[in-house]
């Protein structure tokens, strides 16, 4: 693999390594703001299992929101970015490794811990498995929209929200499918149809977002 | 080798300059002078095809650079007024890092004897943060011994320095510019740099 590819990779995940407090911030959030359901609603098992899907979505997609903001930002304000926009490779393929680096961060973790919080929803097991193979296929796109947003708002005040503005409308297919393929192995049908539509919806961001993500960064840059 | 022509740039609606021109050879220096706010530092960026001129072009090898031309930027090197490193990482690992983005091989004993040159390598093990100014900028400038890009652009690469320091990195220029490579520098210090051919460049309104 490419050289550059690689350090820019192997930089992000140190980093994330070497604060380790962000990564947790993350994961709490999604931790707990799954767990304030049940607490909330009460232990109704029906009531849990049907609302779960939706529930912890919601919560993935909010929690991969939180930590977009610094997926750009810092590089800007230290002038990393400067010199990886002036690395003689393009910019479309170095961003990919900070998305990748993004998702192995936020997006792995929340994967691996959804069938622990699924189990307070009383979910069956085989609609565990949906829960994770759906997190696995969706995640992804998730980061890779969300760097887009990321790159727009580089440098504009407030960009926090404008982020959350900007980027959930266009998680919605995401969700849709997602929380669509957890509900359909609940009720007992085959949950492949929404699994494919997933990975085509990460697939296709895999191709446009590094491209849209690197002509944003460029504009704001400038 | 690096050619500019009638370069404007406007920033907000104030025109910083226009009708800027030179073309620099191998072995060739130009100062960019001028005060404050002048444009010295947008002119740099806009060399480097970080910012898009509003009128006129730069080539380089007779070849008009626009957006993203790799084959410009594998010949370029740009240390701007950010140091570029990340306050987390070691000096050594901030090295290696931004050594090899711009494509240059740096193992650990290249890096150690880049920080060595410009007399920082009893920093190499430590965090960025705690470093001083001068230290840091010290460390984005180890990048020079490192590279083999003919094509300098460096934004104030004096400012902070002690003056050790500074004659350290004169004498590289100089060494760098008699080899035949090309340098394009702003500073508000009286530095001598030997070099084969030395223009100055002054943005005034």
């Amino acid at each position: 693999m490419n050289d550059a590819w690689m350090t820019v990779l192997r930089r992000d995940l140190l980093l994330a390594l070497r604060r380790r407090s962000d990564v947790a911030t993350t994961l709490f959030f999604f931790l707990i703001v799954s767990s304030l359901f049940p607490l909330g609603i009460g232990p109704e098992p029906a009531v849990l299992s049907s609302i779960a899907p939706g529930v912890l979505w919601v919560a993935a997609l909010l929690a991969g929101m939180l930590s977009l903001t610094r997926l750009f930002a810092t590089d800007f304000a230290d002038g990393s970015l400067e010199q990886m926009l002036l690395a003689p490779q393009p910019l479309a393929l170095l961003v990919t490794a900070k998305i990748l680096a993004h998702w192995i961060v936020c997006g792995l973790p929340v994967v691996l811990l959804a069938p622990v919080i699924g189990l307070q929803y009383a979910l069956p097991n085989d609609a565990l498995l949906v829960l994770v193979l759906a997190l696995m296929l969706g995640t992804p796109a998730l980061s890779l929209i969300g760097a887009i947003g990321a790159a727009l708002t580089l440098g504009v005040r407030g960009s926090g929200l404008l982020i959350a503005l900007l980027v959930l409308p266009l998680y919605i297919p995401v969700l849709i499918f997602g929380a669509g393929a957890v509900a359909a192995s609940q009720h007992g049908m085959s949950a492949q149809a929404h699994l494919s539509l997933l990975a085509a919806c990460s697939l296709l961001s895999l191709v446009l977002a590094p491209m849209a993500t690197a002509a944003a960064l460029r504009i704001s840059v400038e | 080798m690096l050619a500019a022509q009638d370069l404007a740039c406007i920033r907000g609606d104030r025109v910083l300059f226009q009708n800027v021109g030179f073309a620099l050879n191998a072995g060739g220096l130009l100062y960019v002078l001028g005060e404050n706010g002048s444009g010295k530092s947008s002119l740099l960026r806009l060399l480097c095809g970080l910012l898009m001129p509003e009128a006129g072009s730069v080539s380089w090898c007779g070849e008009k650079v626009g957006r993203a031309s790799e084959s410009y930027q594998s010949n370029l090197l740009y240390i701007g007024h950010l140091n570029g490193l990340k306050d987390d990482l070691t000096a050594i690992e901030n090295l290696q890092i931004s050594a090899r983005l711009a494509g240059c091989n740096a193992d650990t004993q290249a890096a150690l004897a880049a920080l060595k040159a410009i007399g920082i390598e009893r920093c190499a093990n430590l965090p960025v943060r705690v470093l001083s100014q001068g230290q840091k900028r010290r460390v984005a400038l180890a990048r020079l011994w490192l590279t083999n890009s003919p094509l300098w652009i460096l934004d104030e690469p004096f400012a902070a320095l002690d003056t050790l320091s500074v004659e350290t990195l004169a004498s590289h220029l100089s060494q760098h510019l008699i080899n035949g490579g090309m340098a394009i520098l702003t500073t508000h210090q009286d530095v001598t740099i030997s070099a084969r051919s030395t223009q100055t460049l002054r943005l005034d309104s």
